[in-house]
């Protein structure tokens, strides 16, 4: 078994490094070999299924079949909701982090806030939609609204919940990154603070921020718990109708669906991902 | 994938004296600026979060207080005839993986990293890039193809525990990222060399010399890895195996037991911040301020 | 000095201002880091105030650029008050340690920032930025980022923005610790130029007394957030103040003597006091290793000055010498062929020149630590 015999040597890639004859990137084998059967593998299969016909021969026009209406429009819900969740998780999350970066780096309110954005951004999922539900929902402690089951404002302020921590904990660095000379030195040249932010911390944070963004809708893209539990009666998003299309046992006609929708999402991470390099060349000229 | 490097990567040093050394009217201005924002997004995210906890202490009655849900926590059985398990064994289930999980990231993944800083520099490129891939492949991409892999996983074992598997592929990223910040703060390169001169062989070199220095690295990276092995649901429902998540999920969906559920998560999520937060403290290294 | 040069200093220096600063304090939480400084800087001088770290020199120049807020005090410049002026409108010019170029700015519109502040006509702008590259010898590197520079090219342009926006004063904040020895050197004597050219009224704090004393018209000795002397160079090191600007500045042998009558008797060798009303008793004199010399005639074979040559330090014309006394060691500064002459394990016997000297009265009192 293949899978077993990777993990064996696992621990140890040192030992590869010992003797002279054996090149040294024969330590990183085990990782490699790792990555190779849960990540590349499957994501080569999702390629190769969603291209061939249930019965496995090569059917490329599967493609087209993204365009569908139907299908088109999990893919049109699952941009709008990762891109509401996403911009908001960011502006507010940046506020929110600059706000943590100005405190003591020893504090307990940096000490709070980050292991609570550890939590929040990892363990929403499940929990996350109860404790909305609760708050806002039909039996709600404070109050009852209807948006709140308005596709996407409800859930989208469910998702912003989860991206905010998200957020707080990968643009932080980066504003710890501002070295205060640059503030000082703006100051003294005879910045005002708006003039600082316009033309020094704006322009320095900007492709951190947009990394950061893209992370976001990313990861609201990939977020299937929180909806999940929210309400099931509805499919807005692809998520939902992968998970339905791998439950539904209507037989092997649907496996390939799954697959199919599978590879639009890697498409839909590509095409958001190029836009992220083309406008990240922009925004960083000055880093290379 | 490599674009994503850049994030939070201006980083050299903490802003340490940040606040410290600036004029009194702009103290007063920013520390104005940061109790607003502490509090408006604090009100944010602990009202949810409260409600639920009140929710879960709920009496017979409505407003009425009782820790009735809470004692349940331990002895409640499940429903069989629906699939559901007791839930002392989902949480169970859920701490082992976020053990094994953490062990085998640590163990694949520092080793890995000092050894292509050390000897395999023309990788780490390439490597970065596998980390930081799963971030862009959303989980639920990975169960589609997945599905032949756990297939003969499945073969050999049954376990829920054989989540781990993908769990140190999704928590890979989070993990590379904090350990990779640790090793930035490291001159592996000289630590290695002095070590190498005084006879020391690669393998105690990465144990004994580099590993100590970077502590706090991968504290960091088994935090993170815990904390999203605790809150996984997606795999574990669509590969259809059981952890925590999955329990609550099923019990919202199918029994009226409302209480138990809201005291469990409470409790889950509890657990994870007591967790996360005591263990900033454990691995807290003084800074050192300058005069 | 070239004549031209010197005409373009004098018509600055009628631009030059004096800066006054009175009374100032400030502490953080307990720790003084100010303890009432009077500090005045006349029209176009260069001051450095120099100390070992924690004594209040960077303090000092961060309350005269206004980026913090002295607890009190009064500063003026030009004779008036800016004591409540935020540091955006003060008008100075501030180099900083380093890393203070914006990354993300190219050369010129790092030097140009200021005037883009100010509204200037983008012609002016890079007129000026033009201008002031030349001054700094980097006219060439205009369109590179910072981080295509080397550590002395940054400082230069940070030097160059800090000039542009023709500031009232310049402050520089330890600007060459940085820097490799040979390219602070340099840079240090290209400071005092552009400053003489420009004329302008300069702070100068560093921790490196050399540094200091090859720059500044006067330098300011500091210390637990006072000024212990303000002098010119030489007269710092050679008539310093107090035992601890003896000690900080230059080296110095610690000797025990007795004082009596306004003299130090030191191993044998009476040594006149600079303050005579130091009271009679045994204290630590403070003899600079110039002033050891080897004895003339054949050595004696023992005597409170004759010892053993332990090492030797080549200096260029001269070397520095360490002689084991036996119960002590002692630094003498001989010429090298002398030094030579007596290479480690030799016996000889030394003297020391009657020269001024000031004594420790404490002992525990060593400037030393912080350096």
């Amino acid at each position: 078994m293949a899978v077993a015999a990777t993990t064996k040597t696992g621990a140890r890639p040192s030992r590869a490094g010992r003797r002279l004859a054996v090149p040294a990137w024969t330590g990183t084998v085990p990782f490699l070999a790792y990555v190779g059967v849960f990540l590349l593998w499957p994501t080569g299969i999702v390629v190769v299924d969603s291209l061939k016909n249930p019965s496995g021969a090569w059917q490329l026009s599967n493609i087209t079949e993204l365009a569908n209406p139907l299908v088109r429009g999990y893919f049109i819900g699952s941009f709008k909701l990762c891109l509401l969740s996403s911009v908001a998780g960011a502006v507010l999350g940046a506020i929110l982090a600059y706000a943590v970066a100005s405190g003591n780096p020893d504090g307990v309110v940096r000490r709070l806030y980050l292991a609570a954005s550890g939590v929040l951004a990892q363990f929403g999922g499940v929990t996350l939609a109860f404790a909305f539900l609760v708050l806002i929902g039909p039996v709600g402690l404070l109050f009852h609204a209807s948006w709140f089951y308005e596709f996407p404002w409800g859930i989208g302020l469910i998702y912003t919940y989860f991206q905010i921590p998200l957020m707080v904990l990968v643009f932080l660095p980066a504003i710890d990154g501002l070295k205060i000379q640059w503030r000082e030195a703006s100051e003294n040249l005879g910045a005002s603070a708006w003039q600082y932010w316009r033309y020094v911390g704006g322009p320095l944070l900007a492709p951190a921020f947009l990394g950061a963004t893209l992370l976001l809708f990313a990861n609201a893209l990939s977020a299937f718990a929180t909806i999940a539990a929210w309400e099931n009666q509805i499919a807005y998003v692809v998520p939902q109708q992968i998970s339905t299309a791998l439950s539904s046992e209507v037989g092997l006609s649907n496996v390939n669906v799954a697959d199919l929708l599978a590879l639009g999402m890697i498409v839909m991470v590509a095409i958001v991902m190029t836009l992220y390099v083309l406008l990240q060349r922009r925004a960083a000229r000055w880093l290379r | 994938m490599a674009a994503l490097a850049p994030v939070g990567e201006v980083v050299r040093e903490p802003a340490a004296r940040r606040a410290a050394g600036v004029s009194a009217r702009r103290r007063r201005r920013l520390n104005a600026f940061r109790y607003l924002v502490f509090t408006v997004f604090g009100l944010f995210f602990a009202l949810p979060l409260l409600a639920m906890a009140r929710f879960s202490l709920e009496g017979a009655k409505l407003g009425t207080w009782s820790l009735t849900a809470w004692s349940q926590i331990a002895s409640y059985q499940g429903t069989q005839a629906v699939g559901i398990p007791p839930l002392i064994s989902s949480i169970e289930i859920t701490l082992e993986l976020a053990l094994i999980t953490c062990t085998v990231i640590v163990l694949l993944l520092v080793p890995t990293m000092i050894w292509i800083r050390l000897r395999v520099r023309w990788l780490s490129r390439t490597f970065e890039f596998l980390c930081l891939l799963p971030l862009t492949i959303p989980a639920i991409v990975l169960v589609v193809g997945l599905g032949p892999i756990y297939n003969r996983i499945q073969r050999i074992s049954l376990s829920s525990l054989m989540l781990f598997w993908v769990y140190v592929i999704l928590a890979l990223p989070y993990a590379y990222r904090a350990l990779a910040a640790g090793l930035g703060g490291l001159d592996v390169t000289t630590l290695a060399e002095a070590a190498r001169s005084l006879g020391a062989r690669w393998l105690t070199v990465i144990v004994r010399v580099i590993v100590p220095n970077m502590w706090q690295a991968i504290l960091n990276a088994l935090l993170l890895t815990s904390a999203l092995v605790l809150g996984e649901f997606t795999i574990a429902y669509l590969l259809l195996y059981n952890n925590l998540q999955v329990e609550l999920y099923s019990i919202s969906r199918n029994t009226p037991n409302a209480g138990v559920l809201f005291a469990t998560s409470t409790a889950a999520l509890a657990f994870a911040f007591a967790l996360l937060l005591i263990l900033s403290y454990v691995g807290r290294r003084r800074r050192r301020s300058r005069g | 000095m070239t004549p031209q040069a010197t005409s373009a200093q004098e018509a600055a220096t009628r631009n030059a201002v004096e800066v006054q600063m009175t009374g100032l304090s400030r502490r953080y939480g307990q720790v003084v880091a100010l303890d009432g400084l009077d500090l005045t800087l006349q029209p176009g001088e260069l001051v450095a105030l120099l100390g070992p770290s924690g004594c209040g020199k960077t303090t000092t120049l961060r309350l005269l650029a206004g980026l913090e807020d002295a607890d009190a005090g009064q500063i003026t410049v030009a004779g008036r008050d800016i004591t409540h002026v935020p540091a955006s409108r003060r008008d100075m010019g501030m180099v900083f340690q380093a890393y203070s170029l914006f990354p993300h700015m190219t050369v010129r519109q790092n030097v140009a920032f200021g005037l883009r502040l100010r509204r200037a006509v983008a012609a002016v702008r890079d007129r000026r930025a033009v201008e002031m590259l030349e001054l700094v010898g980097l006219s060439e590197q205009a369109d590179r980022y910072p981080h295509q520079l080397s550590g002395g090219q940054q400082q230069r342009v940070a030097l160059a923005r800090a000039l542009a926006i023709e500031p009232q004063v310049l402050l520089l904040d330890e600007p060459l610790s940085a820097l490799d020895a040979k390219v602070r050197a340099q840079l240090r004597d290209e400071i005092r130029r552009i400053q003489l050219e420009v004329g302008i009224t300069t702070l100068f704090v560093t921790h490196d007394q050399e540094e200091a004393l090859a720059i500044a018209d006067r330098v300011g000795v500091m210390r637990d957030g006072r000024l212990e002397q303000l002098a010119s160079p030489t007269d710092v090191y050679s008539r310093p103040a107090t035992a601890f600007v003896a000690e900080f500045v230059g080296l110095s042998n610690r000797l025990a003597g007795t004082v009596s009558g306004g003299v130090v008797t030191v191993r044998g060798c009476d040594l006149p006091l600079m303050d005579r009303s130091t009271p009679d008793g045994p204290a630590m004199a403070l003899v600079r290793p110039e002033a050891v010399t080897l004895a003339s005639g054949y050595p004696a074979d023992s005597g409170p000055l004759t010892g053993t040559v332990i090492a030797s330090t080549f200096l260029g014309a001269t070397s520095r010498v360490t002689v084991d006394l036996g119960d002590t060691t002692i630094l003498a500064q001989l010429a090298t062929a002398d030094a030579t002459a007596h290479p480690a394990g030799s016996r000889v016997t030394l003297a020391i020149r009657p020269d001024p000297v000031l004594v420790a009265v404490d002992g525990a009192t060593s400037a030393g630590e912080g350096a």
